[in-house]
């Protein structure tokens, strides 16, 4: 910032006076960060990974996320989650026409696509809730599972109430924390819709703002790909 | 935000700005105030720490004396006189907690990262003032709810610095395992956000803001130095945040991540299928790394004071660097070195043991660089310089027993003995407490504009050298002789109660120790006021920092900022006029300064032989003479 006035063209980029990548600091920290968000929720991916391959027994993802809303006792796996995992998918697309829009200008734009994008976290946060009640239905909890009658139900093999209940701690923590960074992801973005469409950031002539918190909200969905995999698919 | 902040640093050049005592001393969105909260904050919690390990030395060394003032001070928890158990295991944790975390790595690093980045690299402030102010007052909240933990009827967390399940994840465990370990996590939380905040800031400032010319192989190599440090924490912190949330479900939620068959009262918990060993492997793969954040701020300290007082160039800068990013990268893949009791596959251990082993060659490059700065040099022995020596020396004699713990086979023995605590008090708690030391004395100027007393330095130096090694050099041999750490009395076992005379000479010097200290509270404190003025450049350094004006100011120099045009080691070089050339001094610059044509060659990374006097073969020869007379 303050050496860009100073004026000296540098030959190297790292020869100090100038901004080796590019990007402002504001950028290189969201970087940073998200790079520091990423340990953290690998550890917590790991942790899962440690301990359900420790487990002889484990609820079969088929049989467990099986339920569809308005359609009761449906049996189709996958279909659910997969329209979550679309609806994300598509805030992720909102937002990157939101950024476009920004480096253009256009702040009409930007608010359209920023609405588009908070609609789609809101719809996510939405399935999320359905989710857990669903689940919470059929007896999973922290610290509670289905009785041992209804636990048939979820395994292929022999049922474990130990193993069911590591399955519900898990999948509650990690997909809560998950949605936690959704939800902070939305309160962001609805700050970011305030500020430009007070002005804000026309008057600083600049956009950025909307890019940085593209990162993160492209990060966030790139996190639910591997939470998705990790709890739907394996 | 960027164009706002440089309009507020021009801002202060050309106005008379009205700070109110609370935006210039408490919400300070300074560098150079954040920095003196971060170490004033550190030098009380210090304080704190060094008063508990007091308290328990005391027990250790007297475990049958009945001492009246312990109930007056403690209250329940020295009823009678007689030190609670409990309590000497909440003692014990809340000083490693303490020192570990928060004067260690957040005062260390807060103070001299926040002081010495924006100075040394030529900005005029951290990259984010206000997330800057936001670490400090997230660190100042944690610390007051770890003191707060100290206060609570059952007691502070009390399973060990390393919280490990189950002992802290069932409330019901032990009396220290209830809300003293629940303040215990929101207190780390809170940490981990500072030191979040405070590492994204450090590393955003060191890419993004340094002045024309300053190369990365043009900084100083503190600044190398918080740079690792900073992305250490960035990528090893988180992990321990991870831990953390699975083990407040597993205290609150009635979760089983690290709860496996386990017994209260020979009734059988609920809980079970989880994995008290997956808790270790995450807090080590942050603890691991944690020991190199606390130590590499006072390597790269003791880099920039010993070069300056050598009045030499850094020996081998660019094999510093490498071991820095040496060490780094090795940090994260020894963790379970930790863990080699737990049951671990013998080949694993092996893998972590030779990756431990390697980590002996750059620290070896460290200190062989030191020793080879130090060769001939035209020492200067500021109380600075002593202390830069002083972590020379704690780092080899702490460092030799880390190749005995590291092995695996031995380790067996040794695990959870003396020997560890006497390994890393000296290798990482001392050791790096000297660095900080050795930047407190070398940058008081900078930072109050004032003088310490060199007398008392020195007096404050030797005093706690020699409590160091008279507390931590025993207890390698009670570890050799098996005797665990944590045990609240060794006279309950036969084989420990020969060592308790030797307990009494080790909180002896402790106490000596900590009297030492006094005479760095009245040094310091008394001369923020009272102090000599400070002069431009006290120690003919070479950094940037010392062509800031003495009289802080927002946004650090008046007028234009000083370009860079060569590395920070230009010491003694012959043709100059000088024994130090500062980094803003351009060759034509200095040719006006010979007053003669003279051509600089651009400054190789080699070593400049300085002029040879018999005083400084003297002064080495009373080094080594040191050096062989601890090795008897």
């Amino acid at each position: 910032m303050a050496q860009q006035q100073l004026s000296v063209k540098s030959k190297a980029i790292w020869d100090g006076g100038t901004e080796p990548f590019g990007a402002s600091y504001g950028k290189l920290m969201m970087w940073f960060f998200l790079l520091s968000d990423a340990f953290t929720f690998s550890s917590l991916l790991l942790a899962y990974g440690a301990l359900r391959f420790s487990a002889p027994v484990w609820p079969d993802p088929d049989l467990v996320f099986k339920g569809v809303p308005f359609m009761d006792h449906a049996n189709l796996p996958l279909v659910f989650v997969g329209i979550m995992t679309f609806i994300l998918i598509m805030s992720s697309v909102t937002m990157v026409l939101a950024v476009e829009a920004g480096h253009r200008g256009a702040k009409n734009e930007v608010v359209k696509w920023m609405l588009w994008t908070i609609l789609g976290g809101l719809a996510f946060l939405g399935c999320q809730a359905w989710e857990w009640t669903h689940l919470h239905h059929d007896g999973f909890w922290w610290g509670s599972t289905p009785s041992a009658e209804h636990l048939k139900e979820f395994f292929a093999g022999n049922p474990s109430q130990d193993y069911a209940q590591q399955f519900a701690n898990l999948f509650f923590t990690i997909t809560g924390f998950h949605g936690f960074h959704v939800f902070s992801g939305v309160v962001i973005n609805v700050v970011i819709l305030i500020n430009t469409m007070k002005g804000t950031y026309e008057r600083r002539g600049h956009y950025e703002m909307v890019e940085k918190v593209g990162l993160y909200w492209h990060f966030v969905d790139l996190v639910w790909v591997f939470v998705f995999t990790f709890f739907y698919l394996v | 935000m960027a164009h706002s902040a440089t309009e507020h640093a021009h801002g202060h050049d050309h106005h008379e700005h009205h700070d109110t005592f609370l935006t210039k001393y408490v919400f300070s969105q300074d560098h150079k105030m954040i920095a003196k909260q971060f170490l004033i904050t550190g030098i009380v919690m210090a304080i704190v720490g060094m008063l508990l390990s007091l308290i328990f030395r005391i027990q250790l060394a007297y475990p049958d004396e009945i001492f009246p003032w312990m109930e007056t001070v403690l209250g329940k928890w020295g009823k009678g006189g007689k030190l609670d158990p409990n309590f000497y295991l909440g003692l014990v944790t809340i000083h490693g907690t303490i020192m570990v975390f928060f004067v260690l790595t957040a005062a260390l690093s807060g103070t001299f990262s926040n002081l010495l980045i924006p100075l040394q690299l030529g900005a005029r402030d951290m990259a984010s003032p206000f997330i800057n102010m936001l670490s400090y007052w997230f660190f100042l909240t944690s610390s007051v709810v770890m003191l707060i933990s100290l206060f609570v009827e059952t007691g502070p967390a009390s399973g060990g610095w390393t919280v490990y399940p189950p002992l802290s994840a069932l409330p019901k465990a032990m009396p220290g395992s209830g809300l003293g370990m629940t303040l215990w996590l929101v207190s780390m939380t809170l940490f981990i956000a500072s030191s979040l905040m405070g590492a994204l800031n450090y590393i955003a400032t060191i890419l993004n803001m340094r002045t024309v010319g300053m190369k990365m192989t043009r900084m100083p190599l503190t600044i190398w130095a918080f740079f690792c440090t900073a992305i250490l924490g960035v990528l090893s912190f988180p992990v321990l945040f991870a831990a953390a949330i699975l083990l407040i479900f597993d205290r609150s939620f009635g979760t089983a991540f690290y709860l496996s068959e386990i017994f209260i009262g020979n009734e059988a918990l609920s809980q079970t299928g989880g994995s008290p060993i997956l808790f270790q492997h995450l807090f080590w793969f942050l603890g691991h790394p944690e020991v190199y954040i606390i130590l590499m701020p006072a390597l790269g300290l003791t880099s920039e004071i010993i070069a300056t007082n050598s009045r030499k160039p850094i020996f081998g800068y660019r094999a510093m660097i490498g071991s820095l990013l040496g060490i780094s990268v090795l940090s994260f893949i020894v963790w379970g070195h930790h863990m080699f009791i737990t049951g671990m596959n013998p080949f694993l251990g092996n893998v972590f043991m030779i990756l431990t082993l390697v980590i002996a060659v750059p620290s070896a490059v460290k200190t062989f660089n030191y020793l080879a700065t130090l060769w001939r040099g035209n020492l200067q022995f500021t109380p600075g310089m002593l202390f830069a020596i002083g972590l020379v020396s704690l780092f080899i004699s702490g460092g030799l027993t880390g190749i005995y713990l590291g092995n695996a086979a031995l380790d067996i023995n040794l695990h959870d003995t003396y020997f560890v605590v006497a390994h890393f008090h000296l290798v990482m708690g001392s050791a790096a407490m000297f660095g900080m030391f050795a930047g407190i004395y070398h940058w008081y100027p900078r930072m109050f504009g004032k003088m310490m007393n060199e007398k008392l330095g020195y007096l404050h130096f030797w005093l706690t050298f020699a409590a160091v090694y008279c507390v931590f050099f025993p207890m390698h041999f009670m570890g050799l002789d098996g005797v665990p750490r944590r045990y609240y009395s060794f006279t309950g076992f036969e084989y420990m109660t020969e060592w308790v005379n030797m307990n009494k000479f080790i909180t002896l010097s402790a106490i000596l120790g900590s009297m030492a200290q006094l005479i760095f509270l009245y040094n310091f404190f008394g001369n923020i006021l009272k102090g000599k003025r400070a002069p431009q450049n006290p120690w003919n350094s070479n950094t940037l920092e010392w062509t800031a004006p003495v009289e802080h100011l927002h946004g650090n120099w008046p007028g234009d900022i000083p370009h860079v045009h060569r590395w920070p080691y230009d010491y003694s070089r012959p043709e100059a006029s000088t024994d130090f050339i500062p980094q803003n001094i351009s060759d034509e610059g200095l040719e006006e300064r010979l007053g003669g044509s003279k051509t600089i060659e651009t400054p190789s990374h080699q070593e400049i032989p300085s002029a040879k006097s018999s005083a400084d073969t003297m002064l080495f020869s009373r080094l080594l003479a040191f050096l062989s007379l601890k090795r008897s």
